[in-house]
């Protein structure tokens, strides 16, 4: 049997690891897609609309 | 210019990728700082607050199972918008939006279950039952991984985008039934006790700590969202940049 605390802990304490794994998935996405940028840039790839800007 | 033109110039305006993700950068920092304010004074006020006579410690429960229970509907709610505009006005940020907040939601919809039957355990003497209201959310909660399955599955984002908008707004359905079901079915789930006609019927002494905490939810739903978006718009660039430099590659052979 468990006591009222451990019921309410276990609710916090899911709720801190749901949100902690939300924040860490879209943060590590964010910092890869980031690179994957910045990969193409430096090898001259870039957006039709930036080059057509730096044609002009 | 007319003003019929002007407005829709602006509605594009908005609707362009490169200018909300200049407006992503500014406003994240500030809402995640907010997110993090808002949890600190609702985790105080959470804590700090009285037990409750009959509940004792289990009704802190709440301050994290309810704001979870609202925002799973929230969520879904917006991406039901996102839907029409996608459908309607073919707003490009509208599947970009969808695509972000279904892992969210999700994620929401799975915290309201688990602590409603951490909660369920102590005060009805079961983990769970098939009452109306418990069932509906499970459904939603299906809801949420079956779309995430269905936008993974199909590799052509334009197609995938008017697959799932359809299956969203067909499944809001749900949402009035959730909301509704503790009045229309006899449930094991208890009425609703904040927003109902006649006033809230919760002591002031839980009122703050779960409206903090609700407000808290809400900004960390949206600061979320808004990275997400920012993180599949940076997505869907990488994949149109490789496929034009494997094309134009391709010519240069």
């Amino acid at each position: 049997m468990m006591t009222h605390t451990a019921y309410v802990a276990a609710s916090y304490g899911i709720a801190v690891v749901t949100v902690l794994a939300l924040v860490l998935w879209v943060w590590t996405d964010g910092r890869a897609r980031r690179r994957e940028l910045q990969a193409l840039d430096e090898a001259g790839i870039r957006r039709r609309s930036v080059q057509a800007g730096e044609a002009q | 210019m007319s003003e019929n033109s002007l407005a829709i110039r602006k509605f594009s305006d908005l609707a362009n990728p490169t200018r909300f993700l200049a407006l992503a950068g500014r406003v994240l920092p500030w809402f995640a700082g907010l997110t993090v304010l808002l949890f600190a004074i609702g985790l105080y006020l959470s804590f700090t607050t009285e037990g409750d006579y009959q509940q004792g410690e289990t009704v802190r429960i709440m301050y994290v199972h309810v704001p979870a229970a609202w925002l799973s509907m929230m969520c879904y709610s917006v991406m039901a918008l996102s839907a029409l505009g996608t459908l309607v006005w073919r707003h490009p940020l509208a599947d970009v939006a969808v695509r972000a907040a279904a892992p969210i939601g999700a994620s929401f919809t799975f915290l309201a279950l688990v602590t409603g039957s951490l909660w369920g355990k102590p005060m009805w003497g079961t983990w769970w039952v098939w009452d109306a209201r418990l069932t509906s959310v499970f459904v939603l909660f299906l809801m949420y991984l079956g779309l995430i399955a269905l936008n993974r599955a199909m590799d052509e984002p334009g197609k995938a985008a008017k697959v799932s908008a359809v299956l969203i707004l067909v499944g809001f359905v749900n949402i009035p039934i959730i909301k509704f079901s503790v009045e229309w079915w006899n449930t094991l789930h208890q009425p609703a006790s904040v927003l109902r006609l006649g006033g809230s019927a919760i002591d002031p002494e839980f009122l703050a700590p779960l409206l903090v905490m609700a407000v808290a939810f809400t900004m960390l739903f949206f600061t979320l969202h808004i990275a997400a978006m920012r993180n599949e718009i940076w997505r869907r660039r990488v994949t149109s940049m490789r496929r034009q430099a494997a094309r134009s590659a391709g010519r240069e052979v």
